[in-house]
């Protein structure tokens, strides 16, 4: 392995790893229980609406001091099953 | 006058939360202010030997607390500076001799005739850090470039605002530029934007630090080192003063970045 890669990643992991302890500290929400919520999430929404699974992005994100839950859930388009 | 009160407290021990207080007591003493320092860390009584005074301790903070002595009695005098002072830990007792409403009421006691109160907390987030900042106006969070202790001093930071002690500001220490430049150290960029708190200083990695605490002379009175003229800044920032950030020599441009991240710019 090269010497100037090993040691770029070092300072990058450190950042990497404490972007993810820290918004996991600050919400008091292990990543276990991330996973359920999200499945919760799309449990109920897909009672009222067809949902793309695949394409859902959910997660938590810094901003300053404060984290917000950002979901971004793409919707099936109905028009074919009003057709058909 | 009424005294600012001003704790350092860190999460992680061994940061350099002693080392802060006594240079930035030194420095503030030289700048021809009225300091008193306490040591807050009850039972691992420390600030004494880094400012050099061990040998003149009679009573300490808990003796004030239980009226075995006067406020005043329990003051230890600097060797060099009329206006600094040392209020002591005990030694030999626990955090649980020390409530938060003492410590205001010791603070209180001392407000009207000093410039500045410094408390060093201990490590952790139990009795003793509660005890050093019950007292405060303001807080200074001392973390080092690791991960360990950015994560503790997040949640410190967590809890001052919990509390409503407002947000803390930061002093980075043991920072070392080289590693920095090799991508092996988290830079102070990335500290602040990890912790989105404000920033008040970056101290180097210096070896005149280790040789200042073994003479009993904090490093700040060594002219020529860079953790000296470090917190010598932090001190004038404390005073209200706009002083530049240091540019640690091998960091390139990145101070700009900093001082942005500061507020500053
Ligand atoms: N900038 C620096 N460069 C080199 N050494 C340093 C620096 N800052 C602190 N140190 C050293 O690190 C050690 C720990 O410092 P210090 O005792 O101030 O930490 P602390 O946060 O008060 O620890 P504790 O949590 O145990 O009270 C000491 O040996 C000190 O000399
Ligand atoms: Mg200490």
């Amino acid at each position: 392995m090269n010497w100037f890669t090993t040691r770029k990643r070092s300072a990058e992991s450190a950042k990497e790893r404490l972007q993810l302890v820290l918004v996991h500290d600050r919400t008091d929400l292990t990543p276990a229980e991330l996973e359920s919520l999200k499945d919760d999430l799309l449990k109920a929404i897909s009672r009222y609406i067809e949902i793309d699974r695949d394409a859902v992005q959910i997660g938590l994100e810094r901003d300053g001091r404060s984290q917000r839950l950002v979901a971004d859930i793409p919707l099936r388009n109905v028009t074919r099953r009003h057709a058909g | 006058m009424a005294a600012q009160v001003i704790t350092i407290s860190s999460g992680k021990g061994g940061v350099g939360k002693t080392t802060a207080v006594a240079n930035l007591a030194v420095a503030l003493a030289s700048d021809g202010r009225k300091v008193v320092c306490i040591d807050g860390d009850i039972g691992l009584r420390n600030l004494d030997v880094v400012m050099g005074l061990e040998n003149r301790i009679v009573y300490d903070i808990v003796d004030i607390i239980e009226g075995r002595c006067k406020l005043r009695q329990a003051m230890i005098r600097d060797k060099h500076y009329p206006d600094l002072y040392l209020i002591p830990a005990a030694q030999t007792r626990d955090k649980s001799a020390v409530s938060p409403s003492d410590m205001t009421r010791v603070c209180n006691d001392l407000r009207p005739d000093y410039d500045f109160i410094l408390i060093d907390s201990p490590a952790g987030i139990e009795r003793g850090f509660r005890n050093a900042i019950a007292a405060a106006d303001r807080v200074l969070v001392v973390t080092n470039p690791e991960v360990s202790a950015v994560r503790d001093a997040d949640r410190v930071v967590g809890i001052l605002e919990a509390e409503e002690k407002g947000t803390p500001s930061l002093i980075l220490n043991r920072l070392n530029p080289a590693l920095v430049k090799h991508n092996d150290m988290l830079s102070a960029e990335d500290v602040l934007d990890l912790l989105g708190i404000q920033l008040i200083g970056i101290v180097p990695e210096d070896e005149a630090v280790i040789i200042g605490s073994n003479r009993g002379t904090p490093v700040v009175t060594e002219v020529k080192s860079r953790a000296g003229q470090a917190f010598r800044n932090i001190a004038k920032r404390l005073q209200g003063q706009a002083v530049p950030f240091m540019e640690l020599e091998q960091q390139g441009g990145l101070w700009q970045s900093i001082q942005r991240l500061a507020g500053r710019k």
